[in-house]
């Protein structure tokens, strides 16, 4: 069987780190199902088992668990959300589909502790009647599907899945499902769409997958890491996984430091971790002593922060609302004083577009349109109107389109050419091009300048 | 067309695992799985595909033509796929692609005239916290160096790299 060698944990933790999600990583032989059983496995399901629905919604909900994923939505108000008298099946679906630039935290949950997300599931399950569940994993993520098809066969094996599960009476079946590349597909309606065996592009929201979902069907979608983290709010309870948290966000988080740093990794710190302690303590600070440009806090859909904006911020979602950002999913991203913004900001678009499912024009166009413009920046070749241009087009694609992806494009790109205006206009294309002799036809002129005239 | 007894398995395995009527969902993880056997998408096995799933043919089709990873032309025995994006670019990624490209002669999803290599620029892997990274078939590379990079290369020139997440 596979393993990541070396290890993608930090060995030991970090002192700051508060060990819970990640706490059976260090095992040996910590995938397989006698060890979860040897260290408190399947305990928090045996409990939910002796819960009302109700019960554990409401824990859930008092625990102020937010979506890992990236939009941090209250979980137990997703769960709440499932009509669960409806004649119709429910499922669960996991959203395992971790593409998020700047984002490599499921892995090591599904590497190191598939258990304990097939728990989530169960309590879940639980909790909104599913019969059946489905892990949709990335293509790429090929040895983590041979993990978790493992790990289902040992929990059929031990009774934890399949038929009248531990003489009680709740069936529940769990399979995985391969993706094959696309960033779209984490996009929970695009996932759907998708898992039906369809090309991954967005439904129309309302209705949320919680009323139709898969297979037209009640669900309960979310992310690896918001399954994983349901056990130790039964096991512990609401309140006190709340307390590890700072107010409305509740518990510990994987974090991805990723970037310019001495120690990048993926740690778990409590919500609300200082930024200023992630880069320089458990980051061990940024190489050669350079001096922070750019903080990225939960993926590049996440607008950019200059290191003035870091100064006093935390890691919790509201801190960063108020910043003009968002936590997203944990993946930081640390820039140092050398980097050159247009090169990223290109970098960033040239993804968007890529990834971009061509469902909603502003989206298929805009990412286009952008990553061309921003490739002549790049190549000293800018125009001083078009500066505002990129900005003004990225605001064009804002709420335009049926998913998240145009403003994951738009957001990013917006927030770097106000923030680094000056690193642009270097960028400037100084030498006139002559024009060329008019042909036969008539040649098209460059749009009109918007703002001050070039 | 048939397939080893393993994918068969699987697939048996994968057809029963969705709610009756609803075998259409088996598309996408099948092509994939077939593909890491047959090597490409060919026009047979999305017929066979599209009759074990019960659609038309055009409905595998336009999957093939979404996902990034299925291909209708065969890549190398070891695709080399170097991750640029961002976590990658900022740790050296762009080098090892220009690396890459130098040292095999091939660019973008091109194949090496022995079919043994070919490369691919690809989007994040995942890999980003031990970044530059890169994915041999599956296999995952993490924080390479310039000189494992060639390592890397040889091997897979050479027919001698280990597969281990196949």
């Amino acid at each position: 069987m596979f393993a990541s060698n070396p290890p993608l944990f930090s060995n030991p933790p970090h002192p700051r780190e508060v060990i819970m999600l990640s706490k059976r990583f260090r095992l040996p032989n910590s995938a397989s199902i006698d060890t979860f059983l040897a260290h408190g496995g399947y305990q928090a399901f045996r409990k939910a088992l002796e819960m009302s629905p109700d019960e554990i919604i409401a824990e859930v909900k008092t625990s102020n668990l937010r979506g890992r994923g990236g939009a941090g939505f209250p979980t137990g108000l997703k769960m709440s959300f499932v009509p669960r008298n409806s004649p119709k099946p429910k499922y669960i679906v996991v959203n395992a589909d971790e593409s998020e630039p700047g984002t490599c935290k499921d892995r090591l949950l599904m590497e190191y502790d598939p258990h304990s997300l097939l728990e989530g599931m169960l309590i879940a399950a639980r909790a909104i009647d599913a019969k059946k569940g489905y892990i949709y994993i990335r293509g790429e993520y090929r040895y983590l599907i041979h993990i978790l098809d493992r790990a289902i066969e040992e929990a059929y094996r031990h009774g934890y899945l399949g038929r009248n599960i531990l003489g009680t009476g709740m069936d529940f079946d769990a399979y995985t499902h391969s993706g094959a590349g696309a960033y779209e597909c984490g996009e929970e309606s695009a996932l759907l769409e998708s898992l039906e065996g369809k090309r991954g592009v967005p439904r129309i929201k309302p209705p949320f997958p919680a009323q139709v979902g898969a297979f037209q069907c009640p669900t309960m979608l979310s992310n690896v890491e918001t399954f994983c983290s349901i056990p130790y709010i039964v096991e512990m309870g609401g309140k006190a996984y709340a307390d590890l948290g700072v107010e409305k966000a509740g518990g510990t988080k994987l974090t991805c430091l990723t970037g310019h740093l001495n120690k990048p990794g993926v740690y778990e710190l409590p919500l609300g971790f200082p930024v200023d302690l992630l880069i320089h303590d458990v980051g061990g600070g940024i190489p050669g002593g350079r001096k922070l440009k750019a903080f990225i806090p939960g993926g590049s859909s996440c607008p950019v922060l200059t290191a003035k904006e870091c100064e006093g911020l935390t890691m919790d979602y509201d801190a960063m609302a108020k910043r003009g950002t968002m936590l997203g999913s944990g993946g930081v991203v640390v820039m140092d004083e050398s980097t050159d913004m247009v090169k990223v900001a290109l970098r960033i678009m040239r993804f968007y577009q890529h990834e971009s499912c061509g469902w909603c024009i502003p989206c298929r166009e805009g990412t286009t349109w952008l990553r061309k413009m921003l490739q002549r920046f790049d190549e000293g070749l800018g125009r001083r109107h078009e500066i505002a241009m990129i900005g003004e087009l990225a605001k064009n694609m804002l709420g335009r389109t049926f998913c998240a992806l145009g403003d994951a494009a738009a957001l990013p790109t917006i927030s770097i050419v106000e923030k680094f205006y000056d690193e642009f206009e270097r960028k400037l294309n100084e030498v006139s091009i002559p024009v060329p002799a008019p042909g036969p036809f008539p040649v098209l002129n460059d749009p009109p300048p918007l703002g001050a005239g070039s | 067309m048939t397939f080893s007894p393993q994918l068969e398995a699987r697939f048996a395995k994968m057809l029963a695992s969705y709610p009756p009527g609803r075998q259409r969902s088996a598309v996408v993880p099948m092509l994939i799985f077939a593909q890491d056997e047959v090597g490409s998408i060919t026009p047979e096995l999305v017929q066979e595909v599209a009759r074990r799933c019960g659609v038309q043919p055009v409905q595998v089709e336009e999957c093939v033509t979404y996902y990034s990873m299925l291909r209708k032309k065969p890549l190398g025995k070891y695709h080399v796929q170097i991750c640029t994006n961002i976590s990658c670019l900022l740790n050296g990624g762009e080098e090892l692609w220009k690396r890459a490209c130098a040292q095999t002669g091939l660019g973008h999803k091109q194949v090496s005239a022995d079919g043994m290599i070919s490369l691919e620029e690809v989007e994040c892997i995942g890999a980003c916290s031990w970044a530059p990274a890169l994915q041999v078939n599956y296999d995952f590379e993490h924080l390479v160096t310039p000189e494992r990079l060639d390592e890397i290369l040889a091997a897979c020139r050479k027919g001698d790299y280990v597969e281990k997440a196949k």
